[in-house]
């Protein structure tokens, strides 16, 4: 059997600084986003989820005694990434400590950058979720702050769904309503709300070819697929949530996602089952977070089999 | 203090997860479970070692299980009598250390080699390293999880419990802390 090194693999001149400053770059958008929608609680979070990823960095390089790496970006990324999947109300202090063990228990100790079973950012917000569920699930209107439901959250109690879909909807409402979803203005975490903002930042990744179309429109295909069987509103489930982000910017991390073409489909099908599954059955609203999380445990066996039939 | 968890058998030899996980939430259930957990292994220990000519090699594990379902037996109905609260909250557990891997494995190691007085002294400390790991995994959690100790209230009432501590997961999370922190090579 071939033995592989620890990803990434990439010999073609370009160093994870590059790709990182791309993926950056890509995040712009959203950030813009996030700071139009929910103002100075937007900034402070982010400068704070940020901050502490990168002296949490500092911090592993000097307690194991290795190379600090804070220059590559990624625990810039990782930051950036977090506080885009927390709640606009969340005490700074709490998305500080979801930084810490993003960086320090879900990267580091697992080796840190390449390393890594679980996406950093995910586990962040899985640890916060699990540690102050009632904080990660306050949610705030945008620009007035006001405390509000997340679209999924309504859908789940059976009023958002019923809204858009029923006949009696009226053509203009539900407009309306994608609209809202489609630009940004729903209830939501800091970076999940514009489809907008995230599909412009995902356009420029992949015309710079640093991701790879596979996962991402397998998992937005598979939900997709799966809402419209069910008789849901596919649109709707397409927009709302954190899938966008989800499958834009993390179920196609390069460390925790398989590295063969079909490891990737096999990888995004699986978010999409999860996520869809979980939606529409389980005890969430939402289920990008676990789907990927869960799916990233599949990500050595899968890579395995694909050895094997080498 | 990493010689002294060292001792303890779920750190130093990995056995006993099970409770050491389950009852850890609470420092009273992690006393409670270690001083049920000390009575069965000491007497169990002290009836191997004393039995040991008689019981025939081919069936010494039957036995040895026979021997640590009595104390568990005793123990399960002293607790629910005594101690009803307790009782509720080690519920499974406490039936439970009729397999915990500590038990039969100074049985077998230990006691079915050794002198009575040996096996006896044996159970004791092995018991009592044992409830020490747990306490300390136990105020840990308890600390972290619910800001309390033994359920009095310790850190201040603005203190937002870190829920996960108490969870499964966090109990695996911090077992891998305390492994890793005994077990760094140098120093």
């Amino acid at each position: 059997m071939k033995i592989l090194a620890v990803s990434p693999h990439l010999h073609s001149g370009t160093t994870t600084r590059v790709l990182m400053r791309d993926v950056l770059i890509a995040l712009t958008p959203v950030l813009l986003a996030a700071l139009y929608f929910f103002r100075w609680r937007a900034l402070a979070l982010v400068l704070v989820c940020v901050i502490s990823a990168v002296l949490t960095e500092l911090l592993a390089a000097r307690i194991f005694k290795k190379e600090n790496k804070v220059q590559d970006l990624s625990a810039v990324v990782t930051g950036l990434l977090l506080a885009f999947c927390l709640p606009p109300a969340l005490p700074l202090w709490m998305a500080a400590l979801g930084s810490f063990f993003a960086i320090f228990v879900a990267k580091e100790l697992f080796g840190g950058i390449g390393c890594n079973i679980f996406n950093p950012a995910l586990s962040g917000r899985a640890f916060l979720l699990a540690s102050y569920a009632s904080f990660m699930t306050t949610w705030s209107r945008p620009l007035d702050a006001v405390t509000a439901a997340t679209p999924l959250a309504l859908a789940k109690a059976g009023s958002a769904v019923d809204a858009l879909t029923s006949a009696a909807a009226q053509a203009a409402g539900q407009t309306a309503v994608y609209r809202d979803l489609f630009w940004g203005a729903v209830a939501g975490s800091l970076g999940e709300t514009s489809a907008a903002a995230i599909l412009l930042g995902a356009a420029y990744l992949f015309c710079r070819r640093v991701i790879d179309w596979r996962e991402p429109f397998s998992y937005l295909a598979t939900v997709a697929l799966i809402m419209f069987l069910a008789g849901q509103a596919v649109l709707f489930h397409l927009l709302a949530g954190g899938l966008l982000l989800g499958a834009f910017f993390m179920s196609n991390d390069y460390t925790t996602t398989p590295m063969s073409t079909r490891g990737k489909l096999i990888f995004g099908i699986g978010c999409g089952i999860l996520t869809s599954v979980i939606r529409l059955r389980g005890g969430y609203p939402e289920g990008v977070c676990y789907a990927i999380l869960i799916m990233n445990m599949f990500v050595p066996l899968i890579d395995r089999l694909d050895l094997k039939r080498q | 203090m990493r010689k002294l968890l060292r001792l303890c058998p779920t750190f130093g030899l990995l056995l006993g997860f099970c409770p050491a996980l389950a009852v850890t939430t609470a420092l009273v259930n992690a006393l409670g479970m270690g001083l049920a957990f000390t009575f069965v292994l000491t007497f169990s220990n002290f009836f191997v070692a004393l039995l040991r000519r008689l019981i025939p090699e081919e069936i010494r594990i039957p036995l040895f299980i026979i021997i640590v379902v009595t104390f568990v037996t005793v123990v399960d109905m002293l607790m629910a009598g005594f101690a009803p609260e307790l009782y509720k909250a080690l519920g499974i557990f406490i039936p439970l250390i009729v397999v915990n891997c500590i038990i039969l494995g100074r049985a077998e190691a230990f006691a079915y080699k050794n002198t009575v007085w040996a096996a006896l002294k044996d159970g004791l400390s092995n018991g009592i390293w044992f409830t020490f790991g747990l306490a300390v995994l136990a105020a840990i959690r308890e600390l972290l999880g619910a800001g309390s100790l033994f359920g009095y209230g310790l850190l201040s009432p603005h203190y937002v419990p870190l829920l996960l501590a108490v969870l499964p997961p966090g109990g695996f999370l911090l077992i891998g802390f305390i492994l890793a922190a005994i077990n760094e090579p140098q120093a």
